[in-house]
């Protein structure tokens, strides 16, 4: 079976001007391999007021049902930006292993 | 046969564009382009062309509406000159990158400073690696014929790229020359409505120009690197078209009693007419020497251009700019890359001419190739100068 590619791998395979004709494959692109340093909620400090999902510029950190945030790792640049607008400092930004 | 009739060459071109169907057009007017934006809105605004013409505040608008309204399939037209063009240099690379045919005219003046409005290339020059078709006219009639050509050259599903219809400022924007205009009909059988690979609109979703990182940008490159060297292809088929249709042939290196001559001029753009005449002059000296003046500016017509000149002993190039601090004027470094892996490698003069409008006439092309001639003989060839610098 053909290995499905997940991007275009040689250079005649690019789309005429690299348009993209998928709606939301950007979705794809797993930003999070950019990050060197991960946000980490420690719950007991947390006050869930949600200045973490609100100033998160990508917008990967969500509620869970418990009412807390994470971060979706898969797009979290590890910006710490959450961090730095965590007034109560439940958010630790950690080395990447 | 169409009628001749006397027009100054940027209005002529203007009105061949409104021949062309163009959808939406966006010109900002500077000297000397100004009377093709002129012109042009007085078209539009006489109701003689169906386009939309976007007044913008600046030639970066300019660019920039029409790289968003061909996104949309629309075809697009825009023009400028010097500071326009160099105010335009960020958006140029993009068009190519996104493979929008937008066609526009360059009233090629030189830039500042100092300020200055006449002619030469120094304004095309820094554009050189956009990635867009470069083209030379040298009168008013190939004004007409390239500005029409370029729609079809563009839009070409095997090309989708800009192209560029380069027109000296003053020498030939401002001249009142014989011209003759095709028939519309003619004009609208050869350049039909533009077949969009794809457009911006709700139905069809599309995302244009969208963000690339190191995983992919170098591809993109060489695809825009092989899909321009490829355009030639394209080019050819259309002026051969134009040929068999309107019976004026265009070549990427065109050439004047070339053919026996072991002395070649070389120019680029308008002054090849005033070079014609020099030729004239010193065939009649019996000096054996010839005109070689390049039409296809990119993708370069390597293979022509080394065809043209393979009996030639001694080349003498003309650049209207400078590359500072490197190898003279542009024209001269891209013809000895041309020649570098040939056995048999002509002696190359190059002379800086006509900087900032200087006038370059019959007696100076006289001058320079019998000045080049003594040179080699005595083998002090230079690499480059400027000719007719005051001492």
């Amino acid at each position: 079976m053909k290995k499905a590619k997940k991007w275009p791998e040689a250079w005649h395979e690019v789309n005429v001007g690299a348009m993209v004709f998928e709606p939301c494959s950007a979705r794809e692109y797993h930003t999070g391999s950019w990050r060197a340093r991960r946000p980490v909620w420690d719950n007991t400090r947390c006050i869930r007021c949600g200045l973490c999902y609100i100033y998160c510029p990508e917008g990967c950190v969500s509620q869970n049902a418990l009412g807390y945030f994470e971060a979706d790792l898969n797009y979290c640049k590890g910006c710490g930006i959450c961090a730095h607008e965590c007034w109560p400092t439940a958010i630790a930004m950690v080395e990447e292993a | 046969m169409a009628k001749r009739v006397g027009m100054e060459v940027a209005i002529a071109v203007a009105e061949a564009v409104g021949m062309c169907n163009v959808d939406v057009a966006a010109v900002y007017p500077i000297t000397p382009q100004s009377h093709i934006a002129e012109h042009l809105s007085d078209i539009v605004a006489d109701g003689r062309t169906d386009t939309e013409y976007v007044t913008v505040e600046s030639e970066h608008s300019a660019i920039s509406v029409v790289i968003g309204a061909s996104g949309t399939g629309a075809r697009t037209y825009t023009a400028t000159s010097s500071q326009g063009l160099m105010l335009m240099h960020e958006i140029l690379p993009i068009v190519s990158a996104m493979r929008l045919p937008i066609c526009m005219a360059v009233a090629n003046r030189a830039v500042s400073g100092p300020l200055n409005i006449l002619n030469d290339h120094s304004d095309i020059m820094p554009q050189r690696d956009a990635g867009w078709i470069v083209m030379f006219t040298e009168n008013g009639q190939e004004a007409i014929d390239l500005s029409i050509q370029s729609f079809k050259i563009a839009e070409d599903p095997e090309v989708m790229l800009p192209v560029a219809v380069n027109i000296d400022g003053f020498q030939l924007t401002h001249m009142v020359e014989p011209v003759e205009f095709p028939d519309q009909k003619a004009v609208s059988r050869f350049i039909p409505a533009r077949k969009p690979y794809a457009m911006l609109h709700p139905d069809t979703p599309v995302t244009m120009g969208a963000f690339a990182m190191s995983d992919i940008y170098h591809e993109m490159m060489m695809v825009k690197d092989e899909v321009l060297k490829n355009s030639k292809k394209t080019i050819l088929k259309v002026w051969d078209e134009w040929a068999k249709t309107f019976g004026r042939r265009y070549k990427p290196v065109e050439t004047y009693r070339a053919d026996d001559a072991e002395v070649l001029l070389v120019t680029m753009g308008s002054m090849g007419e005033t070079a014609e005449v020099a030729i004239d002059e010193l065939r009649k000296k019996k000096v054996s020497v010839g005109l070689v003046k390049i039409r296809l500016w990119r993708p370069f017509p390597f293979d022509e251009f080394r065809h043209v000149v393979r009996k030639a002993k001694l080349l003498i190039v003309t650049d209207r700019a400078v590359s500072f601090g490197g190898p003279g004027g542009p024209v001269h470094a891209e013809i000895k890359a041309a020649l570098y892996h040939d056995k048999h490698r002509p002696a190359v003069h190059d002379y800086i001419i006509g900087l900032g409008g200087r006038d370059v006439r019959v007696s100076d092309f006289v001058t320079m190739v019998e000045r080049a001639i003594k040179d080699r003989r005595k083998s002090a060839v230079k690499d480059y100068e400027f000719y007719g610098v005051r001492e």
